[in-house]
């Protein structure tokens, strides 16, 4: 993946969030979705959530994954990685196949199942008001800049010198920042991120590469493997021909 | 008396489960996946492609293995089996586009990964492998219509190609079974670790390797007992001989791959997973492995039918551990299916049956000689 150099990313802050869904209810206005801001769960109605848990607000929302799983394995690069920054879904392209939600490690993408013509639903980071210089109808709404937006780099450069400023109040980790390959979605919190529920255990590889060390050994199997099999059959063959041939020459000597 | 239960019963029980999969199908498309299946957004997956699409490929695995041993190997002796596998493959296979119609949101763009290509995708390369692998099996079945037709000059041209079909099958086939299992290659976190190995590609291969033979037995042994036509035993036995090898270096890899990745220990535990892998290991593998060995076990018909039988159980079992069962730990809830998906599964096997035995009185599929069992 070729390095992007102003990729533009979200920082979510948990220690700000004042949990009042704004961004929720934007999210859905912005996108013309039903519904009001109360969701806990994402859907394929709303494309970020909120769970409260005590104190603390966790927003939910798609982490838009520097390498994504998704659009490496979607058969028709339905999904992509723009350089904007956001993972982009083109449901024209789409087969339906579904295969982006199980690949997706954070469990992102929602399915329209009572629709005859479905969708693929998740957060695009409202990519066309980012290709216009506008900000992301959640960042735009929040009233205390608990999620903001930014390149990555600085947003990045901002999490651990808030980390650093005020150590009392951070968990020392920035979510998104090495996991699943890193994120365009980064998150702090006070708390370890295991007790708000975030995914654990992701490698610091992207994921994609697992699949692509099978994938690049196809034309491999497929040159050798034709070689090999043309082979036995010449030598099977071959000594068919020379057993015909000897017995042909034994009557011809009868 | 050819079957208990005479050709009229089956018949009603194919119209019937024809019919029904018809109705669910139409809802399917009128009021989309959520109307008749248990699908949802922690289980994108369910029966369709566990079973339908997993198993339907594997189950077709005799088509590749079988004619490269005979056209390839030059094993003449095993040419009687070309013919039924050739058949059985070509219908898995189309019976997997019909269930992957089902299953897919849009299947009207089910052609687009001709034009898009991704080549970083599995299922691009599941995708293209599906596409060429039906075709090669539609012309290797060619030849069945085409003696029928008495189109000789065809039939020579088919003849003439054999070779070149037979290598991209077992190529195209190398690939497709092993990328089923490549496709979960990419979920470390979510599936169990009895089965998330970096060797599911290997494991899938060498897993359809063996249900392939093992299906050889089961659909001679059915022909047998339904047309009076089927293959002649020692061929069969050998057959069964030669699943004993497949089924061993399926299961010595297999246990190799849990012990090298120290999660043995995990099928020791009182857990539903572990639960599952004995059914599918002990049950499935050794049992039937351990049963074939014995000589007087590959001569009997009943008792040979009874180890493939187990051999294709533990298959099943082992793809629907892949595809389901081995999620729930890490997305919790449970999916079972509806009686609607079940409807769709169901269907798709009666139609494999009818078009077989359709096949089997039509065209020449068991040879001439076969002996009509009472």
């Amino acid at each position: 993946m070729p390095k992007r150099r102003r990729s533009r990313a979200l920082l979510v802050d948990i220690t700000r969030c004042i949990g009042c869904r704004a961004c929720v209810g934007a999210c859905k206005e912005a996108h013309g979705l039903p519904g009001d801001d109360t969701a806990t769960e994402l859907s394929a109605t709303s494309l970020t959530a909120m769970v409260d848990q005590g104190d603390l607000h966790v927003r939910r929302l798609c982490m838009h994954c520097e390498d994504p799983s998704c659009a490496s394995v979607c058969p028709v690069g339905a999904l992509h990685k723009t350089d904007l920054g956001p993972v982009a879904y083109d449901a024209r392209l789409c087969l339906g196949c579904r295969y982006c939600m199980v690949a997706c490690p954070f469990n992102v993408p929602r399915y329209e199942w009572t629709k005859a013509v479905p969708a693929v639903r998740k957060c695009d980071m409202c990519i066309e008001r980012v290709a216009q210089g506008q900000l992301p109808a959640c960042v735009d709404a929040c009233p205390v800049e608990a999620t903001v937006a930014g390149d990555r780099d600085e947003l990045l450069a901002e999490a651990h010198h808030r980390i650093a400023e005020r150590p009392g109040d951070y968990h020392p980790h920035v979510y998104g920042e090495t996991e699943a390959g890193g994120t365009s979605v980064l998150f702090l919190s006070p708390v370890p991120f295991a007790q708000l529920g975030f995914v654990q255990g992701l490698p610091a590889e992207p994921l994609p590469d697992l699949t692509w060390q099978v994938l690049e050994k196809v034309p491999g199997v497929v040159t050798l493997g034709g070689a090999a099999l043309l082979a036995v059959w010449w030598i099977t063959h071959r000594r068919e021909e020379v057993a015909a041939a000897q017995t042909a020459r034994e009557d011809d000597h009868a | 008396m050819r079957d208990r239960y005479g050709v009229p019963f089956w018949k009603a029980v194919f119209y019937l489960l024809t019919a029904v999969g018809f109705v669910v199908l139409v809802r399917r498309y009128a009021y989309g996946l959520g109307a008749v299946t248990n699908l949802s957004d922690a289980y994108p997956w369910g029966l369709w492609i566990g079973f339908d699409v997993l198993c339907g490929v594997g189950l077709a695995a005799g088509g590749f293995t079988i004619t490269t041993v005979v056209y390839v190997f030059n094993a003449k002796r095993f040419k009687p089996i070309v013919r039924p596998t050739i058949l059985t493959a070509f219908l898995g296979y189309v019976l997997v586009i019909v269930a992957l119609l089902a299953d897919l949101g849009r299947p009207w763009n089910l052609w687009r990964p001709i034009v898009l290509w991704n080549p970083r995708s599995v299922m691009f390369e599941v995708a293209w492998c599906v596409m060429l692998y039906t075709t090669v099996l539609a012309l290797e079945f060619s030849s069945l219509l085409l003696e029928k037709l008495r189109w000789t000059r065809a039939l020579a041209v088919q003849q003439a190609v054999t070779l070149p079909l037979v290598v991209a099958g077992a190529l195209l086939s190398t690939l497709h079974q092993s990328s089923l299992g490549s496709l979960y290659l990419i979920v470390p976190g979510k599936l169990h670790p009895l089965w998330y190995t970096p060797l599911l590609p290997v494991l899938f291969f060498l897993s359809a390797i063996a249900v392939g033979l093992a299906m050889v037995i089961v659909e001679s042994r059915l022909s047998s007992r339904a047309f009076g036509r089927a293959l002649e035993m020692p061929l069969v036995s050998e057959v069964g001989r030669v699943l004993v090898a497949a089924l061993g270096v399926y299961a010595v890899t297999r246990v190799f791959d849990l012990a090298d990745r120290g999660v043995l220990g995990a099928a020791f535990r009182p857990t539903g997973e572990a639960g599952l892998f004995w059914l599918e290991f002990l049950g499935g593998v050794l049992l039937p492995m351990g049963r074939l060995a014995a000589p007087r076990v590959r001569a009997n018909t009943g008792a040979l039918y009874g180890a493939a039988l187990l051999t294709v159980m533990g298959f099943v079992v082992h793809r629907l551990n892949v595809s389901i069962t081995g999620f729930e730990s890490a997305q919790g809830g449970r999916y079972v299916p509806a009686w609607s998906e079940l409807a769709i599964t169901l269907m798709l096997v009666a139609l494999g049956f009818g078009v077989f035995a359709l096949a089997v009185r039509h065209l020449r599929v068991y040879p001439e000689a076969a002996p009509a069992r009472a």
